[in-house]
């Protein structure tokens, strides 16, 4: 592994010098080395996004360019195994990969029992190996012209989950790709990238988990493949828990072939400016997906959801559900994009957005978008932003409890309905562990 | 830009067929803008100098902005040098009889159903009825005086009542507002003023006389109005009979003023010249209107029904400024063979139990695209603002597209806002129905359309909503089947 030494104020300048000497340098077969190149080249033309650019408007990534950089070479031997104790789900039994800084850390992960068909190993190992999947698919789903920030995750790639499933595979147990941010004086920046290859008829559920050990301000800038094959089931859950200090943005690029289903979960509640891109691609018919979305936060947290449902061909639903909790000062956006290419007849497509403002200094940026370019849909979306409803309260009240609890009962509530749609049941037992104590803070601060 | 230039020079030449003919009068000043030209304008119109400097500021603002890029339509972007912003009151030939119209468009006033008389005046016939509408105007002048009201057009106000169009002039669309706009403060030629005194209701709809008065609108209109405290006021613009004009660009500005307890209802129907079949000319249609809800109890209402243009651009919005202030928007927009439109409010709430009501209607035929843009904006001060937004969408072919775009800015946790979006076509069945009770295809389709619309065409001056119902019915023409 290569360590480049850079100077602590960090710029687009600073970034492209670094990704020019780690593409330059970095190890890997030819057409990886190519890849990381065209990673850098169009991050040369699209820099860091600015809020001029309509998808950028309520999100002013300034801060991140201004952390200082520190690409993390390799994982920090400094981490172990109990101070990950707090993020292990209760009673998980199935396969946990750590990766620290964004690489693998084989030490403190637990790798699953070889099992006929399923693949369940770190992008670095992968490559080594020469595993024909990862040259077919990577890059091939996320654009590098998406951001600047893919471009820039796209010239650093270097390590992250890889999970392959050949046809009719079931993995056996869900896995838990843990990702870790060391603690550290200066501002780690980790850039995974996770590709999942479901073959077809396969299943598979996966957990990425984001979190922070120190307090200190970090960088995190993630891309997820995920390449549903026909027929193929797999359960996608995101949970970030970063600290308040840090930077979160990251992009889950799903391609959904004919008959697949999908079920997206992305639980957000730390960091102080997180940006999820949640884009799922139907390229086949009878594709059935969900989107599943919840973010509490309060402080100066800052939550930006971007979704795309892109219904490319005829006889597909998408269901897509997004729940906001704001409390403090934060800000919370959301916008949900969905597209009925021309002729994707018999398209089924709903969206639902709520937001609960705690506070008067909460903001939410909501914008539900609908573009239809065939005749044959049921397309509706809805999005609501207000206060608890008093008949709710009135009704909580008059079966005999105080205004306060009925208050907490009902906001958990609204956060449950979310959490409830998640399969795997430790996850969700975690889940509402944390988002109990989160939202306890944010009524509390109130 | 040879293209635009060509779609231009067509429209220069198809003139002739609807008998229009340009009397080419010395002081008509060649196409371009510049600071010399703006000047000309003003001098002309004999501008006291405090407007000639609003113009001059908004030309130089105006040199500095670049064409929004944002809305979701394609054009050739028209060459700004190449429009000549000053020509003299236009010279209509007029034609001897009915039989000298263009058989197509006479055909589309008898689906109107507009009368005679009026359809001699629209296409420019010289009859003694043009006289008699002149002298019924002059009757609802006097009425409309008797009250305090002010109404004339633009240049009059200036000339006439500078005092009030100085403080309200670009109090509500400032001349940095946008591209459009900004140009439209250049180089605006006429339009109307309408200022209703203190608890004063306006005692008609003021449309019926700006149609009779006003049908020479021009293509950088400005209209203001201003409702003091108490007053009331309906206002109709546009009107369902077919408009052709050889200006391809329309950029007008409507500024509306509601003090406490004022209303004002603002009605727009719009049917300039969509293009043909092919999506050849058409009229580009980019207007700013926003009203501002200034004092207490105020309210704002916006009904349009937009059917024509190739481009249309437009977002009547509503600033809820006074508490208690009310915001209403209501509009039917279609478009078939080519047309686009990109269309819908905005609703800024910044006083306290401000309210605001959203109902828009897309339809798209043929290959038109349609699309919905809107933000509902609740300032951190406006606390228990409710707003509904619904917008609805019906698509009559597999080749049209409707697109929604709403934005939501809450930032007050009073707030109450609901957004609703639909999206539908006619059913088989709804049509086999109505074939079964011995309707046609089209009318069935008509009809349709029209219970889709109904909500909107509640909203608009009778005799204006079963007009506007039979002008869907022309637009749709030929979209089934």
């Amino acid at each position: 592994m290569t360590t480049t030494k850079l100077k602590p104020a960090g710029d687009v300048a600073t970034h492209l010098a670094a990704a020019e000497a780690f593409a330059n340098s970095a190890p890997g077969p030819e057409w990886l080395r190519t890849l990381r190149r065209n990673g850098v080249t169009h991050f040369t033309e699209l820099g860091f996004p600015t809020p001029k650019l309509e998808d950028w408007i309520y999100c002013n990534v300034a801060p991140v360019t201004k952390l200082a950089f520190k690409p993390a070479a390799g994982t920090d031997a400094g981490v172990t195994a109990k101070q990950l104790a707090p993020f292990a789900f209760p009673g998980w039994t199935g396969p946990r990969l750590v990766f620290v800084n964004g690489h693998f850390a084989s030490t403190l992960s637990v790798l699953p029992a070889p099992q006929k068909g399923v693949t369940i190993t770190n992008l670095a190992a992968a490559l080594a190996t020469g595993d024909q999947q990862v040259q077919a698919q990577l890059a091939h789903h996320a654009g590098l012209d998406a951001s600047g920030f893919s471009a820039l995750n796209t010239a650093f790639i270097a390590d992250g989950a890889f999970i392959s499933l050949a046809p009719n595979a079931v993995a056996a147990e869900p896995i838990h790709l843990l990702f870790v941010s060391a603690p550290g004086d200066a501002a780690n920046t980790a850039q995974p990238r996770n590709l999942i290859v479901a073959g077809a008829n396969s299943s598979a559920k996966v957990v990425e988990h984001y979190v922070s050990l120190g307090g200190a301000a970090h960088f995190t800038n993630a891309i997820t493949e995920v390449s549903v094959g026909e027929g193929a089931h797999v359960e996608h859950a995101k949970f970030q828990e970063e600290n308040l200090e840090a930077f979160h943005i990251a992009t889950i690029q799903a391609t959904l072939a004919r008959d697949s289903r999908f079920l997206s979960h992305s639980i957000s509640t730390g960091a102080r400016l997180a940006r999820h891109n949640i884009n799922l691609v139907m390229t086949g018919q009878g594709v059935d997906c969900v989107m599943n979305g919840l973010y509490a936060v309060g402080g100066k947290q800052l939550v930006d959801h971007h979704t795309v449902a892109d219904h490319a061909q005829p006889h597909c639903g998408s269901h897509e559900f997004y729940h906001g909790i704001l409390g403090g000062s934060s800000r919370g956006v959301f916008n949900g994009k969905i597209f009925v290419r021309k002729d994707a007849q018999k398209t089924d497509a709903k969206q639902t957005s709520r937001n609960l403002l705690l506070t008067d200094t909460a903001t939410v940026n909501a914008k539900p978008q609908l573009e239809i370019l065939a005749d044959d849909v049921k397309c509706t979306h809805g999005a609501t932003v207000g206060q608890m409803n008093d008949d709710a309260l009135f009704y909580c009240r008059t079966r005999g409890l105080g205004e306060v609890d009925a208050r907490r009962l009902l906001t958990h509530a609204f956060a449950s309905e979310i959490v409830n749609r998640i399969t795997v049941e430790p996850v969700r037992e975690h889940l509402e562990q944390v988002l109990w104590g989160r939202l306890e803070e944010l009524i509390e601060k109130k | 830009m040879s293209e635009s230039l060509n779609t231009i020079e067509e429209f220069v030449a198809s003139d002739y067929k609807y008998g229009f003919v340009t009397n080419i009068e010395s002081d008509t000043v060649p196409p371009g803008l510049s600071e010399d030209v703006i000047r000309f304008i003003s001098a002309k119109k004999h501008e006291p100098v405090w407007l000639t400097e609003w113009r001059l500021k908004a030309f130089r603002h105006w040199q500095t902005m670049t064409e929004p890029k944002w809305p979701n339509v394609t054009y050739a972007q028209p060459d700004y040098q190449a429009i000549s912003y000053y020509s003299a009151p236009k010279q209509k030939k007029a034609l001897n009889s009915l039989d000298e119209v263009d058989p197509e468009l006479r055909k589309t006033f008898d689906k109107l159903g507009i009368s005679l008389n009026e359809q001699k005046r629209l296409t420019g016939v010289a009859v003694d009825a043009v006289v008699d509408s002149v002298s019924v105007a002059t009757t609802f002048k006097g009425e409309l005086a008797k009250q305090g009201i002010i109404f004339c057009s633009f240049s009059e106000a200036v000339k006439e009542h500078p005092a009030l169009v100085q403080k309200y002039l670009g109090s509500v669309v400032p001349h940095t507002d946008n591209f459009y706009a900004a140009l439209n403060s250049a180089v605006f030629t006429d339009g109307s003023f309408c200022y209703i005194p203190k608890g004063v209701r306006c005692p008609m709809e003021l449309s019926t006389y700006f149609r009779i008065e006003a049908a020479n609108t021009g293509q950088f209109e400005r209209t203001l109005i201003v409702a003091d405290e108490g007053a009331y006021v309906s206002y109709l613009e546009g009107c369902t009979a077919p408009m052709r004009d050889e200006n391809q660009l329309h950029a007008a500005v409507v500024e509306l003023v509601a003090m406490d307890n004022a209303q004002i209802k603002y009605s727009t129907v719009q049917n300039w010249y969509p293009g043909d079949k092919e999506g050849k000319g058409g009229i580009f249609n980019f207007v700013t209107k926003r009203g501002l809800c200034k004092g207490a109890n105020s309210k704002i209402s916006w009904t349009q029904v937009e059917t024509g243009s190739a481009i249309t651009w437009k977002y009547p919005s509503c600033v809820l400024q006074g508490d208690n202030s009310q915001g209403e928007f209501y509009s039917v927009a279609l478009t078939n063979n080519l047309q686009q439109a990109d269309t819908g409010t905005k609703m800024i709430h910044i006083g306290k139990n401000t309210r605001s009501t959203i109902v828009s209607k897309g339809i798209s035929a043929g290959r038109g695209q349609n699309s919905y843009r809107g933000q509902v904006k609740i300032m951190k001060g406006a606390a228990n603002a409710r707003n509904f937004s619904q917008c609805d969408s019906l698509l009559l072919g597999d080749r049209c597209g409707a697109h929604t775009f709403p934005y939501i800015d809450v930032q007050n946790p009073t707030a109450q806002v609901e957004h609703e979006a639909s999206t539908s076509k006619i059913g088989e069945d709804q049509i086999f129905y109505l074939n079964q009770r011995g309707l046609e295809t089209q009318d069935a389709v008509n009809m349709i359309v029209n219970g889709f619309c109904k909500e909107v065409f509640r909203e608009l001056p009778m005799e204006f909503a079963v007009e506007a119902q039979k002008l869907l019915g022309v637009s749709l023409d030929g979209s089934v089947g």
